[in-house]
C-alpha cells in the first residue's frame, strides 16, 4: 500500500456565516496526481489556502506525513514540504528570473539569516537554480526581470519555483489560467514530467476537462465547499454529481 | 588581486555609473583627507557630521529602501547611542572604557527596543509599525527632557572624553596642519563610519539582504517560499537600530555634548528622510550622496546666499530672496525639484542615465 502524505480531517472554514470549506476529509497518497474540480466558488482555492496556510481553519486539521500542521504559519508549512503555486501569478517582479529561483533554493537551504557573506559568492545556489531553470526551459531568460516576462513564461516560472521548493506535496492552482491554447501545453508537459519523476503527491485545481483526463489519477469534486465525489477519473466524470455540478444545477435537486 | 579586494570590500555592489563612481571617490577622498584639504574648525565639523550622517542615513536605507519599512524612530535609536556614551562618560568618568561601555550599551538598548517594537507591531500592517515608532519616539523624547536629573533635560549633557581625542592634545605638525586630538577624533569617526557603511553594504548584498528585497517586493510570496517574514523584518529593524545607535555614539564622542535638539529632535528625523530620498532609496550609495549634499547645504547654503545677496545688492527683489534667512525656503525648493526630476534619487538617475 502506498504511503499517505497529506490528510485533511473535517477541514472547515467559515467566513462570517458562510461556510467556504465544509468538513472536507480526504487523503492524498504518494505518487498520485489528484485533480480538484468544482464550479466557481466551490471552495477549491480556499481548500488550497487551508492546506498551505494562507487561511486558518475554523475546525478540522491538516496533517503532513502524519504531523499536524494546522496551526503552523505559511513559511513553516512550506519548509515542512507543502509547496504552493498560485492561480494569479505571484512572483518577485523587480528581480530577475534567476534571482526568483535562487531565493527559493536559498530558503530551502536555510541560508536566509546569513548576514555577512556575499550572496553572489554562493555559486552553489546559482548552479542549483540554473538546473531548475533548465528543466522548465527558462535558462535563456535568466537575467530578465520577471515583470517584463510574457504571461506564459511567468506561469512557467511559477512551476519552476514549485520544482525548486522540492516539496512533499505539489499544489498547482490552475497552472494554465490565462494562457493561450498554444502556451498551455508547455506548462502541462512540465507537470506531466514532474508526475513521471516524482514519488511525491501532486494536487491540481483545474477547469479544463481534457487536461484533467490526460493527467489525473484521481478526481475529487468540491461543491458548495463540501466533498461531493472522489474516485478515478472515468468513474467520477461519468457520475451524476459531476454532470450536475458542471451543468450548474443544485445537487439537492438530484 | 586588487580588483578582487575591491569587489569584496564593496560586496560586489559597484556604483554602476561612471559619474557616480567619480562623485563617490571625490567624497571619499574629500572626507579621508578633510583635515588637510579643508583646514579649519568649521569644515572639520562639517566633515565629521557628513561621516556620521552617511552611516545614519544608510542604516535608515536598510529599513526604508531595502525592507520597505517606514519608521519614525530612527533618531530615537541615534539618541540612545549618543546618550549611552554621554551617560557612561558622566558616571564612569573620562576614559576609553566609558566610551566602549556607553557605545555597546546604547547599541544593545537600541536593538532590544527595536526587537520589542518589531515583534509587537511588525506582524500586522506596515502602517501600524510606523505609528508605533512615532509614538515610542515621542515618548522617549519627552522622557529624556523630563528626566533632567539623569539626562540634563533640555540642556543636555557635557562630559569629558579621553584627552587624546580633544583639541588640548597636541601631536605636532604635518603638511602645515597642527595635528591635535581633534584630528585623531575625526579619524576615529571617519574610519568607524567607513567600516559601518561597508558593513551595511555587505548586509544588503548578503543572502539576508536578498530576502529583504524579496519581502519588499512581495511579502506574501516570500512567506510562501519559506521565509518567516516577521522575523526578517524584525532583524532588519534591530540591525538598523543598532547601527543608528553606533552612529549616535560617534556623534557623542565627536561633539562631547548631547542634547535633545542635536540627537532626538523630529527635525533630524525629517532630515534623514530627505537625505535618503534625495540620494536614492535602496541603493546605499544614495546615503553617501544625500548626506553629503544635505549637510553641505545646511552648513554652506547660508554663506553662499549671503554672498549672492551681497553681489546682487543693486537689483530689486533678488537680494531679499537670496537673503541668508531664506535658506530653508531654497532648501525646500531644491528638495521639490530633486524629487520631481529624480524620483529614484540621484543614484537612481545616474544609474539609469549611463
Amino acid at each position: 500500500m502506498t504511503q499517505t502524505l497529506l490528510e485533511t480531517d473535517s477541514l472547515t472554514v467559515r467566513f462570517g456565516g458562510h461556510v467556504a470549506v465544509d468538513a472536507v476529509t480526504c487523503s492524498f497518497r504518494a505518487g498520485e496526481l489528484t485533480a480538484i474540480v468544482g464550479p466557481n466558488g466551490a471552495g477549491k482555492t480556499t481548500y488550497f489556502n487551508l492546506i498551505s496556510g494562507q487561511v486558518t481553519a475554523s475546525a478540522g486539521s491538516v496533517r503532513l506525513m502524519g504531523e499536524d500542521v494546522t496551526r503552523d504559519p505559511v513559511a513553516v508549512r512550506c519548509r515542512k514540504g507543502l509547496g504552493r503555486a498560485f492561480q494569479l501569478t505571484n512572483l518577485f517582479p523587480d528581480l530577475t528570473v534567476l534571482e526568483n529561483v535562487r531565493l527559493v533554493i536559498q530558503a530551502r537551504r536555510r541560508m536566509g539569516f546569513n548576514l555577512f557573506s556575499m550572496a553572489s559568492a554562493h555559486t552553489e545556489l546559482t548552479v542549483a537554480a540554473m538546473a531548475v531553470l533548465e528543466r522548465v526551459r527558462l535558462e535563456p531568460l535568466r537575467d530578465q526581470k520577471v515583470g517584463a516576462l510574457s504571461h506564459g513564461n511567468q506561469r512557467k516560472l511559477e512551476v519552476a519555483i514549485l520544482i525548486a521548493l522540492d516539496p512533499v506535496v505539489y499544489m498547482f492552482d490552475e497552472p494554465t489560467a490565462g494562457m493561450s491554447v498554444d502556451e498551455a501545453p508547455v506548462v502541462l508537459d512540465l507537470i506531466a514530467e514532474l508526475k513521471a519523476d516524482t514519488d511525491r503527491t501532486i494536487l491540481l485545481v483545474e477547469h479544463k476537462m481534457d487536461v484533467i483526463r490526460s493527467l489525473a489519477d484521481r478526481i475529487i469534486v468540491l461543491h458548495n465547499g463540501a466533498l461531493a465525489a472522489d474516485g478515478d477519473p472515468a468513474t467520477v466524470m461519468a457520475s451524476d454529481v459531476v454532470q450536475e455540478a458542471y451543468m450548474g444545477r443544485d445537487l439537492a435537486d438530484v | 588581486m586588487a580588483a578582487q579586494f575591491l569587489n569584496r570590500t564593496l560586496s560586489g555592489d559597484r556604483p554602476r555609473s561612471l559619474i557616480l563612481t567619480i562623485v563617490l571617490l571625490a567624497i571619499l577622498i574629500g572626507l579621508a583627507f578633510a583635515p588637510f584639504l579643508f583646514p579649519g574648525v568649521r569644515s572639520l565639523e562639517t566633515a565629521a557630521r557628513i561621516c556620521i550622517f552617511i552611516v545614519l542615513v544608510a542604516s535608515y536605507d536598510l529599513l526604508l529602501g531595502y525592507s520597505g519599512i517606514v519608521s519614525f524612530a530612527h533618531t530615537m535609536f541615534f539618541g540612545l547611542g549618543a546618550y549611552g556614551v554621554a551617560l557612561a562618560s558622566t558616571h564612569m568618568g573620562r576614559g576609553y572604557d566609558a566610551l566602549l561601555v556607553g557605545t555597546l550599551a546604547g547599541a544593545a538598548a537600541a536593538a532590544v527596543l527595536a526587537l520589542m517594537i518589531g515583534l509587537f507591531s511588525l506582524r500586522v500592517r506596515a502602517i501600524f509599525f510606523a505609528m508605533i515608532t512615532l509614538a515610542v519616539a515621542s515618548a522617549v523624547a519627552v522622557l529624556v527632557s523630563q528626566l533632567s536629573g539623569l539626562t540634563g533635560g533640555e540642556d543636555g549633557l557635557n562630559y569629558q572624553i579621553p584627552r587624546e581625542l580633544t583639541p588640548a592634545f597636541k601631536l605636532g605638525e604635518l603638511f602645515g596642519v597642527n595635528i591635535s586630538g581633534k584630528i585623531l577624533n575625526y579619524y576615529l569617526v571617519f574610519f568607524a563610519s567607513l567600516l559601518l557603511f561597508l558593513l551595511l553594504l555587505r548586509v544588503v548584498n548578503s543572502p539576508f539582504g536578498r530576502v529583504l528585497q524579496a519581502i519588499r517586493e512581495n511579502d506574501f510570496r516570500a512567506e510562501a517560499i519559506g521565509y518567516r517574514v516577521v522575523f526578517y523584518r524584525t532583524l532588519a529593524t534591530c540591525l538598523s537600530a543598532a547601527v543608528a545607535a553606533l552612529a549616535g555614539s560617534l556623534f557623542a564622542i565627536w561633539l562631547r555634548y548631547v542634547g535633545p535638539d542635536t540627537t532626538l529632535s523630529f527635525e533630524i528625523m525629517l532630515d534623514i528622510l530627505l537625505m535618503v530620498v534625495i540620494g536614492g532609496m535602496g541603493t546605499m550609495y544614495g546615503a553617501v550622496i544625500g548626506a553629503t549634499l544635505f549637510v553641505l547645504a545646511q552648513n554652506y547654503l547660508q554663506n553662499l546666499m549671503g554672498m549672492a545677496s551681497g553681489a546682487t545688492e543693486g537689483l530689486p527683489l533678488i537680494p531679499q530672496l537670496l537673503d541668508p534667512d531664506r535658506w530653508l525656503l531654497w532648501l525646500g525648493v531644491l528638495f521639490i525639484l530633486s524629487v520631481y526630476f529624480f524620483p529614484t534619487g540621484i543614484v537612481g538617475r545616474l544609474r539609469s542615465g549611463d
